[in-house]
């Protein structure tokens, strides 16, 4: 436990200085700001917002964690040269970078609804688009962290890494829409909600989308997803689905740091 | 009565198929200096990151004061090692990475700063790491291994990138350690240093460790008047093993 807080928090400290990181935050509060100003509805900016966040918090955290990861080679050696268990470190290097991400998406999407005020249905609907950006975050991390420890090859690592994010972000859905095109005359109902389970950009869509009573836009399948998320139990199955997308990888990139050659 | 620091017995280890260290077997005797010499991708470099645990060996066994590495953490407590290259956070300052490993070693007992003094790396420590020279870099890579007074000091290079003066300053820490009573393994592949620094040495041809023993019967084995000859007979003798 003590290992995870010290490695968390030096690791922190270099991340969240890191030039990278600042830009990602201004580019999120420009963002976030311009469309406050042009659209002047809080709500209404918000569900642009949704978008930029489903696209952008997945391939930042991605790209930046491996790069960062591939570029801390000799500090996690460092590390590892000291008195410490390697389960504790690789927990520490993972939140180490999840964390400053956070920060840095949060306090830049965040500040602009500040400065501007919203109203308590805005305040609602900005806290489903800050959650389902961390969540993001911490499964992209997650994922990042896996990669660095298995790929030797930094370069091999990196295309690994966008080769993910292409295929969560572009290809899955277009698979997706493939077979519902293609099974049309079936009913999917169920099958389109397990779809949506493996892939978690699409889990953070959903979730969002129904929040901005865009459900309504989606027709027939909107209203079976608005049944099923807004059931106990499908809330439920949506949170184990999405604890599964940040744990499976930290514990398989847990495995592999363990038995790593440094 | 000297009981070994460190004992490897029987190490093999490969990566990717490619054997890197085959069967290796070396005792380090406590409050000695050893080096570690031979031709790059020896295995210099795995055999130390082996004891420091940072390497798993596919077989044999590596003792260090009595306990297996395999399995243990507390041992490196001991340990000061002063890696090959010195990269670190570019973000972070000298003095933060030093808090750091303080803080993992959950030290509270004086720091050992002679180093930092001698290196005169005061001002240094308060900059970003990005900012300094290689060199300088270098020294508080060096300043860190001596900092907790270890027991066991590993050094991968010691004086690669080290001007003349620092270079100077280094041996002579060595060595005053070593006359405290600790244990230095170095590797290097300057002939001179180990002559300067060490009492024995392990010379690695092939991931084999083909000869240890002290500097005179290094010297006397090769009838060689110096150890950059002795070695050189030793090199040439393994590549002729190697073609034949």
């Amino acid at each position: 436990m003590n290992t995870i807080y010290k490695v968390l928090k030096y690791q922190a400290r270099d991340a969240v200085r890191s030039r990278w990181l600042i830009a990602y935050a201004i580019f999120f509060a420009l963002i976030t700001d311009g469309l406050l100003r042009f659209s002047g509805d809080p709500v209404k900016a918000q569900l642009s917002l949704v978008s930029v966040v489903l696209f952008v918090v997945p391939l930042v955290a991605i790209v930046f964690g491996t790069v960062y990861l591939y570029n801390a080679r000799e500090f996690i050696e460092l590390i590892l040269a000291q008195p410490v268990n390697r389960v504790q470190t690789y927990v520490g290097l993972y939140l180490g970078l999840a964390l400053p991400l956070t920060l840095a998406f949060v306090f830049g999407l965040g500040f602009p609804f500040l400065l501007h005020g919203i109203d308590a249905e805005a305040w609602t609907t900005l806290l489903a688009l800050l959650t389902a950006g961390i969540v993001l975050t911490g499964v992209f991390t997650a994922i990042a962290s896996l990669i660095a420890v298995r790929c030797e090859d930094r370069l091999r690592g990196l295309g690994t890494a966008i080769a993910v994010w292409l295929l969560l972000t572009v290809v899955y859905d277009g698979f997706v829409l493939f077979v519902l095109a293609v099974m049309s005359d079936y009913p999917l109902e169920r099958a389109t909600l397990a779809m949506m389970m493996a892939n978690p950009i699409d889990l953070a869509r959903v979730g969002l989308l129904l929040r901005f009573d865009g459900a309504a836009m989606m027709g027939y399948t909107g209203a079976v997803f608005l049944k099923f998320f807004g059931s106990t139990w499908g809330s439920a199955i949506t949170i184990a689905a999405l604890a599964a997308w940040v744990s499976a990888p930290i514990a398989l990139g847990m495995r592999a740091f363990q038995r790593k050659d440094f | 009565m000297n009981q070994p620091k460190i004992r490897i017995s029987n190490l093999s280890k490969r990566f990717g198929g490619l054997p890197v260290l085959r069967s290796v077997d070396l005792v380090v005797r406590a409050g000695r200096v050893i080096a570690i010499v031979g031709p790059n991708g020896a295995g210099k470099t795995t055999l130390i990151k082996s004891v420091l645990g940072l390497t798993r060996p596919d077989s044999g066994k590596i003792v260090v004061d009595g306990a297996d590495v395999v399995g243990g953490d507390a041992y490196r407590a001991r340990i000061g090692y002063m890696p090959q290259i010195a990269r670190f956070p570019e973000n972070l300052t000298g003095a933060e990475l030093i808090r750091m490993l303080t803080d993992l070693r959950a030290r509270t007992s004086e720091l050992d700063v002679e180093l930092i003094e001698s290196f005169n790396l005061g001002a240094a420590l308060d900059q970003p790491l990005r900012v300094l020279s290689g060199g300088t870099r270098q020294k508080v890579n060096a300043a860190m291994a001596f900092l907790f007074s270890p027991d066991l000091l590993v050094l991968d290079e010691a004086t690669a990138g080290l001007d003349p003066l620092a270079s100077s300053i280094l041996k002579d820490k060595i060595l005053a350690d070593r006359g405290a009573g600790k244990t230095v393994v170095v590797t290097s592949h300057i002939m001179n240093e180990v002559e300067e620094l060490a009492d024995d040495v392990a010379f690695m041809l092939d991931g084999c460790a083909a000869f240890v023993g002290t500097l005179d019967e290094l010297k006397r084995i090769t009838a060689q008047a110096t150890l950059e000859r002795a070695v050189a007979t030793m090199m040439s003798r393994g590549w002729v093993q190697v073609a034949a």
